[in-house]
């Protein structure tokens, strides 16, 4: 069988597809077909290459060249220059991107290695051929794991790697694990959690769609360690690509034998479905996702019983964010102590982040954990795009708001947890001072007043009074004392809320009074709060009011 | 399909009621679930009305109203908002006539707002069914619409 001498690797995740990424490919297929160069030149899909608005990307290998901004129209010319005559089109070359190294690629590969955990087969291989996956060291993890090691030690293996959960809390993976590992059950469940739904983050999806096996074979491996034989990969509604990708990967998976009965010969049995969620953000808490698994409203559920010990259907359950099962399989196949030469030495490892907002180079990175703001911003993302700058968002509209007072804080569980903040999902949007942070925390406000699942009073009622502020700050008619009045909502939602959705909700509106408590004060205007009125259905004498909750 | 045959090809068990309701909702013809095909799933699946329509009410993808040919939905979450969210409402609503949540009198289009669709990278978005578009700037969005009606009548 001949060899192709040159490889076309279209970037198809839902970034590229959105500026017409499928109608370049199936030009470049057709064309290089034309010019009779089918045997020689192969067009093939792969996952995001990183940067988001940098329209339909391409990386011709193993010549390492970049190209961007592709219309179908520039296609013929591309093939004509690059594979006709020989000679990279310079004119379409994505400028400032460094091209990925070819797999297989000797030193290069280790160069990547060292980058990358996670996204290291992302750009770079088909996701949708398992043979590619395999070639890049694939599924050697659960094949040392289930014939090398017993479930015991792939936990302790995970617990002395350090890695947190990175779907936000930071939760010890191998400790999560551990809780579930002893339970014993007639059935045990595996579920990656794909819901993801927090504003400004689509890393999971770009992890799915750009490396599913990567997914499937942290799942398993998780799997073997608690004693589980099914998982789930519960995705959101409308990540349709991700559907597809992941549904493919767990069919090919399976047709290989690397998913069903017995695997690799150590009797021991795993499989996976793929379930579909409607559109509901409260789902990403990990026991609403499990009521809406089991055909239910997405209501939270009151914890303890964790799912350790009562998940899905009542059975232990160890439920675990995307990226963090895309770990999994590093550091299983090369051991806890090579993972921790990564990133701070507290909370060990890479952090993926989606970078957006005001800066040139919007896109997705993959970076050591303890990489400060101001880090990211320049130099990841390009630096602002046009202002200056003025603050971030870090970790999705449950996140805190950072000013320049944060921008050099390493960007790891311990030392922003040392700063009063929270990490968060990995999300990061900056903005310029055209941002006003009272509107900016309306938008926030009313996003959440529609997400809250209504079941609990502090969430349902809380977000409502919070709406209500912002709404007239934004305006500056804010009440003389609606700064303290948010202040005190706050503290009630961060104590007494249900679950993380209103408990969380808060920390934009409190680090915004820590940083932006001027430009807030800007909002409120003359009016005091008018008096609370009663109802008159219980007594005749208005209400002495001791809180700043307003009637309703 | 019928709704036994949806159920059937599903699994008939609880944990499949939301993919099953999708999938009624696809079939629907306009997008939405109907009364009657959620009375024959109630009695397939032996599961009361009213519980089906509280699980199916809880989640913004379905809908129990009819909606146009076209669902557009105009991502309102706040990274969205930052990059021009709101002009985009603003052109999308005086385009089409309509205010969000309403369908237009030919019953071609539905405009919606979701939460984030996660292609913040482009923002801001909306998603036409399945199609995301990014980028977008009132005049993006003027000639969307005029693709999708020229699409429709060819």
């Amino acid at each position: 069988m001949s060899r192709p001498r040159a490889y076309v690797l279209v970037a198809i995740d839902a970034n590229t597809v959105t500026a017409g990424a499928r109608e370049v490919k199936n030009r470049l297929s057709a064309e290089i077909g034309r010019r009779g160069l089918g045997g020689e030149v192969q067009v093939v899909e792969t996952g995001s290459f990183g940067p988001a608005d940098a329209g339909v990307v391409a990386a011709v290998q193993p010549d390492g060249v970049v190209y961007g901004r592709l219309t179908p129209a520039d296609v013929p010319r591309i093939v004509e220059e690059h594979f006709f005559k020989g000679r990279p089109c310079a004119a379409f070359i994505l400028p400032g991107e460094r091209p990925l190294p070819a797999p297989g690629a000797a030193d290069s590969r280790r160069v990547q290695r060292e980058g990358r955990i996670v996204l290291d087969n992302c750009g770079r291989i088909d996701p949708d051929r398992i043979g590619e996956y395999i070639a890049n060291e694939g599924y050697f993890a659960l094949g040392k794991a289930l014939t090398q090691m017993t479930p015991g030690q792939v936990i302790e293996e995970v617990k002395a790697s350090g890695l947190r959960g990175r779907g936000g809390a930071g939760f010890p993976t191998g400790l999560k694990w551990s809780l579930c590992a002893p339970v014993k059950a007639e059935e045990k469940y595996v579920i990656c959690n794909a819901d993801e739904g927090e504003p400004g983050t689509f890393k999971d999806r770009l992890i799915m769609e750009g490396d599913p096996h990567k997914v499937v074979e942290g799942m398993a491996i998780c799997g073997y360690a608690t004693g589980a034989t099914r998982g789930f990969v519960y995705i959101r509604g409308e990540y349709r690509l991700s559907v597809e990708r992941m549904t493919r990967a767990i069919a090919a998976a399976r047709q290989e034998g690397l998913l069903g009965a017995n695997l690799f010969g150590a009797g021991f049995d795993f499989d996976i479905e793929v379930r579909i969620g409607a559109g509901a953000y409260v789902c990403g808490e990990e026991t609403a996702l499990i009521e809406s698994m089991e055909g239910k409203r997405g209501l939270p559920r009151l914890k303890p019983p964790f799912p350790a010990q009562h998940g899905f259907k009542g059975k232990p359950t160890t439920v675990n964010n995307v990226e963090t099962l895309a770990n999994i399989p590093a550091i299983i196949r090369n051991g806890a102590a090579w993972f921790r030469r990564f990133g701070a030495a507290g909370t060990p490892g890479t952090k993926v982040y989606t970078v957006l907002g005001h800066v040139n180079r919007p896109g997705l990175i993959e970076v050591p954990t303890g990489v400060t703001l101001r880090e990211i911003v320049t130099d990841y993302g390009g630096g602002m795009k046009s202002g200056r700058f003025h603050m971030a968002q870090l970790g999705g509209t449950a996140g805190d708001l950072l000013g320049e007072a944060v921008l050099d804080v390493p960007l790891d569980y311990d030392s922003m947890q040392a700063a009063g903040h929270s990490l968060g999902s990995g999300a990061v949007l900056v903005m310029n001072e055209s941002v006003n942070v009272r509107s900016f925390l309306h938008a926030c406000m009313r996003f959440f007043l529609h997400e809250s699942c209504g079941n609990c009073n502090p969430c349902r009622n809380g977000l409502r009074i919070l709406a209500d502020i912002t709404a007239r700050l934004k305006t500056g008619t804010g009440y003389v004392d609606d700064l303290e009045c948010m202040e005190q909502v706050c503290g009630g939602l961060k104590v007494s809320a249900f679950c993380p959705l209103g408990q969380s909700a808060a920390a934009p509106v409190l680090s915004a009074l820590r940083y932006f408590r001027d430009e807030l004060q800007e909002g409120v205007g003359t009016a005091s709060r008018p008096p609370a009125r009663s109802s008159g259905r219980f007594s005749a004498a208005p209400r002495q009011r001791t809180g700043p909750w307003p009637s309703a | 399909m019928t709704v036994a045959e949806i159920v059937h090809s599903r699994g008939n068990s609880r944990e499949n009621l939301i993919q099953i309701l999708h999938d009624i909702q696809d079939a629907s013809g306009d997008h939405s679930l109907h009364p009657a095909e959620l009375q024959e799933l109630s009695a397939v699946m032996a599961i009361p009305v009213a519980d089906i329509v509280g699980t199916a009410s809880f989640y913004t993808m379905f809908s129990f109203r009819p909606r146009g040919r076209h669902v557009i939905r105009l991502c309102e979450s706040p990274p969205c908002w930052v990059m021009g969210e709101e002009d985009l409402r603003s052109a999308l609503e005086a385009r089409l006539g309509i205010t969000v949540g309403q369908t237009t009198p030919d019953g071609q289009f539905t405009l919606e707002t979701s939460s984030c669709l996660g292609t913040c990278g482009v923002a801001p978005v909306m998603s036409i069914d399945d199609e995301v578009y990014g980028n977008l700037t009132a005049e993006k969005v003027g000639q969307i619409l005029e693709r999708c009606a020229a699409q429709d009548r060819a």
